[in-house]
């Protein structure tokens, strides 16, 4: 199958390695991979920060962007979650039907990476090796906005030489929030140590999910205490042999 | 296209703004260790029972379809069934009166409670005269209002605001509730412990007193029935029962957006109210009355119909949900960012994310502009309203609410210059690369640690308790343009 990959803003600039993953996990498997390089951003900090009207342009450039592909992953629930249920609703506010649809019909052939392997690409076993103790945090979005279930936790049960921890209170947010980080710093402090002592109660060295941003906060919260627990994205994991 | 009927809440009366924004009121909450135990532990345990009773129903999520389309249609013919109600309550002998704000509403109940010459009320738990700042408007009238509700009791006698929708003492432990009845209630027996028997016990002896001493009642209802004219409180302490029938007049203050308009209807909500709120499968207590009975129960009976915001959320279709609410406070208990600052932060006595949503919109968003952003957008909140209010899209609404208000501004914020910028930025694949390249700079910031320990504001939020990385020294589309050379 041909996949379009659509890194998200944050993979490419600061998390190349996620993007690496995905694109040796899906050739592994036997697919085409493509990377439509006019990709940017799916706009989901202004959206949810407000700015609807500057949001409107990246949304525009995403759709035309993504448009002419059949299959697009992005290794983030969050920003599928923003293409899949706010990218029509931006349109539908600036009045541009037609935009709407089209961004409906691009939000239709997105998928988080857990459900492209799950529903269209029908795998649970991709082969993957990764000897270390392992707990998993199901992001919000992927849980609430996708409702990707236990897919990725199935995903998982099948790596080889790997320990899975189950992670205490996992449905818990781990208080990133976007912009939400920097505008209640403090109340997000308080939510990151409660996810940061239950990750650390399970014992394990690598802590997972399956978007780039949560664990750029959970890890950042880990780094700085020196726990020696480091997070690693669902992708790459799942690439590892 | 959506009319605008209504004017929003009045300033300077009632409980729906607070003097700090959000993040301010939030800090000192978030130091207190006993604070976030108390809450932490309450707001588990209800989230435990809650999921248990809802868990044992395999019709929930259809149950909430009904409520949630039953709330729906109530709205879009709101005024029909207020009529019919107001039609009923007159015609079985109450006395109808309509409110357009705070100020109206506490004026009324204030002229009614003077008529009947007493000097002194006994309350049901109610939002809306919490709302509408009722006892002190009674209290600069020279008239005294005793809060019958336990939880609300423990606040009243405490000098202190509620908490909680359902539990507004759910900041205080029970040390500290023995603490407040020794030194408030008169004549209480100093030997009292903290045991919960022996807490209830000295309330009950301090109430009772109360209840057969009043001539004058006032209440919210959770319902009013447009078909009957009767009013319904859900309550379970059954102390409100005690306030509903033994004085001699009772006034209820009930916003517009509670009725619905069958008992049919009710049986949804009766179901759905009592799993969401106490994780009870049925409520201790519902008292419904309807006008006078000559002989049994109070004799005069006034329905005041309280507006104070409510048209004019009513006139935006979408925000509008969120006069849905049945005050269940189901969306509380799972909220993470309740669950740490508890309900003072946010400055009204609607805390949480459904007042995160409703506060605003009821005095206007730039009155309470820091709320809306008083969420990480979880979502947690509306899986677990019954009546499916879509509050985290509610939330974002308002955000944007606030920044198109902040376009009238002659100069723009430094946050709306940035997210300007970074549209600009993003809208462009050349533009976004040469920001990567740009932003490469910021390796040098953290070259010892690998990680970035401090940023420039407003970054150094981010970095005030945690590390940030270090931009790679490759991108991805770099690294896509080396190895598959250039294009797709
Ligand atoms: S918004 Fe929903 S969950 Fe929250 S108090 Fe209202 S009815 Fe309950």
């Amino acid at each position: 199958m041909r996949i379009a990959l659509f890194l998200t803003c944050l993979g490419d600039a600061l998390h190349p390695e996620v993007g690496r993953a995905t694109v040796t996990l899906l050739e592994r498997l036997g697919h085409e991979v493509v990377f439509p390089t006019d990709q940017t951003c799916c706009g989901q900090m202004h959206i949810n920060t407000g700015y609807q009207r500057e949001a409107l342009p990246l949304v525009r450039h995403h759709v035309a962007t993504f448009e002419p592909y059949d299959v697009i992953v992005a290794p983030s629930g969050s920003c599928v979650g923003c293409v899949r249920h706010q990218h029509a609703m931006v349109a539908r506010g600036a009045h541009d039907e037609r935009l709407a649809e089209r961004a409906d019909a691009v939000a239709g052939r997105t998928y988080e990476l857990s459900e492209l392997l799950v529903d269209v690409l029908g795998v649970e076993d991709v082969g993957a090796y990764y000897p270390h103790r392992v707990t998993y945090h199901p992001t919000c979005h992927s849980l609430r906005m996708l409702r990707v279930a236990d897919k990725p936790l199935r995903l998982l049960r099948h790596v080889r030489g790997m320990t899975l921890l189950e992670l205490p209170e996992s449905d818990q947010c781990c208080g990133f929030g976007g912009t939400f980080a920097l505008k209640n710093a403090d109340t997000s402090t308080a939510m990151l140590a409660d996810k940061m002592r239950n990750v650390l109660s399970t014992g394990a060295e690598v802590a997972t999910a399956g978007d780039a941003s949560c664990l750029m906060h959970i890890g950042g919260g880990l780094s700085r205490l020196r726990s020696g627990t480091r997070t690693v994205h669902l992708a790459e994991i799942l690439a590892s042999t | 296209m959506s009319t605008f009927l209504g004017i929003p809440a009045p300033r300077g009366v009632g409980h729906l703004r607070g003097d700090r924004s959000f993040p301010d009121a939030a800090r000192g909450a978030l130091a207190d260790s006993q604070l976030r135990r108390n809450l932490g532990h309450a707001t588990r345990v209800i989230r435990g029972k809650r999921a248990a009773v809802v868990g044992e129903l395999d019709d929930w999520e259809q149950l909430r379809l009904a409520g949630s389309a039953l709330k729906a249609a109530t709205m879009a013919r709101l005024d029909e069934h207020l009529e019919r109600l107001e039609q009923e309550v007159t015609a079985r002998g109450g006395t109808v009166h309509w409110a357009r704000d705070a100020n109206e509403a506490n004026a009324i109940v204030t002229r009614l409670v003077q008529e009947t010459g007493a000097s002194e009320v006994v309350k049901v738990k109610s939002m809306a005269t919490q709302e509408i700042g009722l006892n002190e408007a009674l209290e600069a009238a020279g008239i005294e209002a005793h809060e019958t509700d336990l939880a609300e009791l423990i606040v009243q006698l405490g000098g202190d605001l509620p908490s909680h929708i359902l539990v507004p003492a759910i900041h205080r432990n029970r040390a500290e509730i023995r603490e407040i009845f020794l030194r408030e209630m008169p004549g209480v027996d100093p030997e009292l412990t903290a045991e919960p028997r022996k807490l209830a016990m000295a309330a009950r002896a301090h109430l009772r007193e109360r209840f057969l001493r009043a001539k004058v009642a006032i209440s919210g209802a959770n319902f009013g029935v447009a078909d009957t004219g009767t009013l319904l409180v859900v309550e379970s302490e059954g102390n409100g029962r005690m306030c509903l029938t033994l004085p001699e007049t009772l006034i209820t203050v009930m916003g517009i957006e509670k009725v619905v308009p069958t008992w049919q209807d009710l049986e949804v909500f009766l179901q759905l109210l009592p799993r969401s709120s106490t994780g009870e499968r049925m409520n201790p207590y519902t008292s419904a009355w309807t006008g006078v009975t000559p002989g049994d129960g109070p004799q005069a009976f006034h329905l005041v119909l309280l507006d104070n915001g409510r048209t004019a959320v009513l006139g935006d279709d979408l925000g509008r949900s969120a006069l849905h609410c049945i005050k269940c406070s189901a969306c509380l208990n799972v909220c993470p960012v309740y669950e740490r600052t508890g309900g003072h932060a946010y400055g009204s006595v609607y805390p949480g994310p459904i007042g995160a949503v409703l506060s605003p919109q009821l005095t206007g968003v730039e009155d309470n502009a820091s709320l809306p952003y008083a969420s990480s957008l979880c979502g947690a909140c509306f899986d677990a309203c019954p009546v499916r209010i879509d509050i985290p899209s509610l939330l974002v609404k308002l955000r944007a609410q606030h920044v198109d208000e902040q376009r009238k501004r002659a100069v723009p914020s430094a946050e709306a210059i940035a997210m300007a910028a970074a549209s600009w930025v993003m809208s462009s694949p050349r533009r976004f690369a040469a920001a990567e390249k740009g932003s490469r700079a910021g390796r040098l910031l953290g070259r010892r640690a690998g990680r970035i320990r401090t940023l420039p504001p407003p970054l150094s939020a981010w970095t005030a308790s945690r590390d940030a990385p270090r931009p790679p020294s490759e991108t991805f589309r770099e690294w896509w343009a080396r190895e598959r050379g250039g294009d797709s």
